[in-house]
């Protein structure tokens, strides 16, 4: 097998010869730094350009390779210190390092645990979630247990159980305090079908609301499903907590209480539930998983605490591993395994069944180890190609034409919102000095506010009106935030920048630098100088318009 | 820089060479805004549509197809109009203007997820992993951008509500998202022009090297939402968002509602040549207590507001060449549920449309006597698409082709609705 995909690699290099002869060394083979995981990641996708006769792309530069990491897993682009300290080091392994030290090094365990905090919560409560009037969701209730968990680098087998089954209250402060509740406070009305829907959804990639109605009209759930796995989540109640003597809420404190049933007989011991078919026959469910396992079907909360149950069941389901997998592929490669992500049932295609369930068997040996799952993934060859397509890859692997993904190329996307946020705040230092997380986390939410579109259903849908378009566009060109990026005030970057000793041009190296981890061509410089002699010489005015141009770039705002 | 960017060049100048620049990174599909034919005459026959999107699934059987004998059929009593149709109580001014709309009662579609029903009934397409098409804001404003060379602003404007995106005609045919208070933000930049136009120009020079890299359409894309910016910043009709410069008593029929507001600001902006205006109104989604929600909020919210928007563009003879399509993703169960509430339903449900051309006062088709199921010729979003097509002028043998080459007609091959036309 190993000499086969030699022979592919050589061919592979004869072909770059006669097609683009400056980049034979993309060619060689990848190396996998000795984790047998990273190798097979590296050997399928590898047989998948075979089947469909694809020539990757050339690796990305040092460069690309770097300002894509720092955005995939501490969401912002590298300074140009750490873009330089990485670029001038000179050993076979310092990817190897560079991933380590993102994931390991305590001086970024916060910036770490920020980012995945972030993406987590949009995940679990969406951007408004907390946000709504007389919300039931605390959304810095959900940010610190997030946030403690992904800084001790909590187990996500564990951190699934805590959200499924927490009781306790949900905002921090308070007694008996769980940030983990905030989950699935707002999604207990209506019987639970929120509840029962999202965790589904979220962490087995399975999507049931649609049977909550009808049998699923191509998969294989059926109405009963959606009822059976609704029943787990029955006992849950989220009480309303009063300031004493007021009549202001001070929290809410999500908890497990005996049920009863939906019966008329009322018997507790075998409390059901009851829905009805589209042609009106009501029909009884009991607390029984996807794979068919039942549990007690008593209410009482000494018998059995359905929910404890179901995060036991869930814990062994492959679906659970699965999903971690194509999520967190997703979230490097730009496309998962299935589309949407997580769809996973029967009915929708996998493009590497192979690789998922592999990367799926692996992660679950390793206790659900989220920092383990992404060195595999940040260390493959798909994830350190270039963005630049070639003549074969360029529309048989172009997902954007309907294709399945072959990740024969980085698939290039916009920053998220929080990450372009970040990014600005980095690049120019706005960081230092910005006050608590807390406060940090309130003026970035004002800020995404402006892009948040809800859809005005119950299921709390949302969309953004940030990527691409023009509110983005006219943000960019005029903002507060760009503003304040651009400022020339004494104390900001570009004062600094301007006052520094370096030479002019190693000034405007240092902004390319920031922005795109790159130096600047020489007509880039060019147009640099004449943005200089158009401002009569000064400085800081050139800087200014340079640094404006280069924010508000295409370059800058997708992750390449 | 007086080598690219002299003094005094002025903004179209300026935007001209950066067209001409990036001409060969325009997908074959962008039209040109050059159409041989004096501007009044363009003026006189320029069409327009305006959706009025109500997220969630309003329960038409509770507003446009009444079921007062039905034991599900719900508290409100019909009410006769100006058309030979009758509609719920609670619509009364609506019911003032139906000579205009037709209800189309026989609509007949199978997704009852949200997502999905927004999707279909945004595209005429089910969703499909492979590829994502364009929705209504994208097709028809793509269809009649070339009407109106000297629009400076967005052709697709979505007001309050999400829309659904252009799909593979790209961003530049995105959905403008603005709120009802007509504020844009970061308009303002401070910057004198010849200054803004030196660092467009360095701008340019970035971006037009990272395009030549083969990054993909994300990053050309990029370049043509920047010069539509550009545009519009510039622009004096951006003056059209500004629904507080009307007069007091015109603001106060549409109702001092977001909804209200955007109706107002779909008026303007079709007054003002946009092609397509999308006016969101959310909270349909009425699982429990249906009934008082609809009688005291809904309701009166949306047929004060609907109400008024047909009757200003009525009277300003812009009706005959605006299309009006009120919809929502699928509307909602014949059964009243346990919480006094309806669930999801897609199988027998009603649309209504109007303008354009298309007959008014009439109901298309016919559900049975309880509403749950359709009793006539069953019609799809494709067919409500098609019809809305015909209404505008555009052709149904339009043939979009996808960037894998795929040829896809406009409005999938949906049928138009005859009694619409006849």
């Amino acid at each position: 097998m190993k000499r086969q995909l030699w022979a592919i690699a050589v061919l592979g290099i004869f072909t770059q010869l006669l097609t683009n002869p400056g980049s034979v060394e993309a060619q060689t083979e990848a190396s996998d730094y000795g984790i047998q995981e990273i190798a097979e990641i590296n050997r399928l996708i590898r047989q998948g350009w075979a089947d469909y006769e694809i020539r990757p792309s050339v690796a990305a530069t040092d460069g690309e390779w770097v300002r894509r990491i720092y955005l995939d897993v501490l969401g912002r682009v590298p300074t140009v210190e750490e873009l330089r300290e990485f670029t001038k080091d000179r050993s076979p392994e310092k990817r190897k390092a560079l991933v380590t030290t993102l994931l390991y090094d305590e001086q970024y365990t916060e910036q770490y645990a920020n980012n995945w905090t972030t993406i987590w919560t949009n995940v679990l409560i969406g951007r408004s979630g907390g946000t709504e009037r007389n919300s039931l969701t605390s959304r810095p209730g959900m940010q610190k247990y997030l946030r403690d968990s992904l800084a001790r680098n909590k187990y996500y087998n564990e951190m699934v159980y805590d959200l499924v089954t927490a009781t306790g209250s949900n905002t921090p402060g308070t007694d008996n305090f769980n940030g983990a509740v905030n989950f699935m406070t707002m999604k207990l009305e209506e019987k639970a079908a929120q509840a029962t829907a999202k965790t589904s959804r979220i962490f087995l990639g399975l999507q049931v609301q649609c049977t909550q109605c009808h049998n699923h009209p191509f998969n294989e759930w059926k109405q009963q499903k959606f009822w059976e796995m609704n029943a787990f989540f029955r006992q849950t109640r989220a009480l309303r907590r009063f300031t004493p003597g007021t009549r202001n809420v001070s929290h809410v404190e999500l908890v497990n209480e005996s049920f009863q049933g939906e019966g008329l007989t009322k018997d507790p011991d075998k409390a059901d539930i009851y829905y009805e078919l589209r042609n009106g026959i009501t029909k009884v469910a009991y607390p029984v998983f996807v794979d068919g396992q039942s549990i007690n079907p008593s209410g009482y909360v000494e018998d059995v605490i359905r929910r404890d149950e179901l995060g036991k069941l869930m814990m062994e389901s492959r679906y659970l591993d699965k999903m971690l997998v194509n999520r967190m592929w997703a979230h490097f490669m730009g496309y998962g395994f299935t589309k949407p992500i997580d769809d996973m049932g029967p009915h929708n295609p996998t493009t590497h069944p192979e690789l998922l369930d592999y990367l799926g068997q692996q992660i679950r040996k390793k206790n659900f180890d989220l920092k383990q799952l992404i060195t595999w993934i940040a260390l493959s060859e798909p994830y350190a190609l270039s963005s630049r397509s070639n003549s074969s890859n360029e529309s048989l692997d172009n997902p954007l034409l309907g294709e399945a993904p072959k990740f024969s190329r980085f698939y290039m996307r916009q920053m998220r919102a929080e990450e372009l946020y970040e990014s600005l705040v980095t690049a120019t230092r706005a960081a230092e000095g910005r006050g608590s997380y807390e406060q940090q986390e309130e003026l970035k939410s004002r800020w995404l506010g402006q892009f948040v579109v809800a859809f005005g259903n119950d299921e709390g849908e949302e969309t953004t009106s940030f990527n691409g378009t023009i509110p983005q566009a006219l943000m960019m060109f005029n903002g507060d935030l760009v503003k304040k990026a651009t400022s020339k005030d004494k104390g900001s970057f570009l004062n600094d920048l301007a006052a520094s000793q370096l030479s002019n041009t190693q000034k405007i190296n240092y902004l390319f630098e920031a922005a795109f981890a790159r130096k600047p061509s020489t007509k880039e410089i060019e147009v640099a100088n004449q943005l200089l002699a158009a401002r009569k010489g000064d400085l800081i005015a050139a800087l200014q318009d340079v640094w404006w141009a280069v924010l508000n770039s295409n370059e800058f705002i997708l992750n390449h | 820089m007086s080598r690219s960017t002299p003094k005094g060049m002025s903004r179209r100048h300026f935007m001209s060479h950066l067209t001409g620049a990036s001409a060969m990174t325009m997908p074959a599909l962008a039209m040109g805004n050059t159409l041989l034919a004096n501007a009044e005459d363009l003026k006189r026959r320029r069409k327009s549509a305006i959706l009025l999107w109500m997220g969630g699934g309003p329960s038409t059987m509770d507003i446009w197809d009444l079921k007062p004998g039905a034991p599900t059929g719900g508290p409100f009593q019909p009410i006769a109009t100006s058309g030979d149709v009758q509609i719920s109580e609670h619509m009364p001014l609506m019911a003032q203007q139906m000579h205009n709309m037709a209800i189309i009662r026989s609509m007949s579609t199978r997704e009852a997820d949200h997502n999905r029903g927004r999707y279909y009934m945004h595209t005429g397409y089910v969703p499909n992993p492979n590829i994502e098409h364009p929705s209504y804001g994208a097709v028809l404003s793509h269809q009649l951008a070339h009407q109106r060379p000297e629009l400076e602003i967005p052709p697709f404007v979505t007001v309050g509500g999400g829309s659904v995106g252009p799909g593979f005609l790209g961003m530049a045919w995105a959905p403008f998202s603005v709120n009802s208070n007509g504020q844009v933000r970061n308009l303002q930049m401070g910057l004198e022009d010849q200054r803004l136009y030196q660092r467009m120009y360095a701008l340019d020079l970035i971006e037009s090297g990272f395009i030549n890299q083969r990054r993909g359409s994300a990053a050309s894309d990029h370049q043509k939402i920047l010069k539509k910016t550009l545009n519009l910043m510039t622009s004096s009709q951006m003056d059209a968002f500004k629904v507080a410069n009307e007069p007091e008593d015109v603001q106060e029929r549409y109702g001092n509602t977001g909804f209200g507001r955007g109706c107002l600001m779909a008026r303007r902006l079709v007054e003002q040549g946009v092609p397509f205006v999308e006016v969101g109104l959310g909270g349909w989604d009425n699982h429990s207590n249906i009934h008082a929600t609809l009688r005291d909020t809904k309701l009166p919210e949306l047929d004060k507001a609907m109400s008024a928007l047909v009757e200003d563009l009525e009277q300003r003879e812009l009706l005959q060449d605006t299309a009006i399509i009120w919809m929502g993703e699928f509307s909602r169960t014949p059964r009243i549920n346990g919480n006094a509430g309806r669930d999801h339903w897609a199988r027998s449900w009603s649309v209504v449309v109007g303008g354009g051309g298309m007959n008014g006062g009439i109901a298309v088709g016919a559900t049975n006597s309880d509403g749950t199921r359709v009793d006539t010729e069953p019609y799809t979003s494709q067919d409500v698409m098609a019809s809305v097509c015909e209404a505008l002028g555009i052709s149904l043998q339009t043939t979009f082709t996808s960037q894998n080459g795929r040829p896809m007609k406009i409005a999938n091959s949906g049928k138009v609705i005859k009694e619409l036309f006849s």
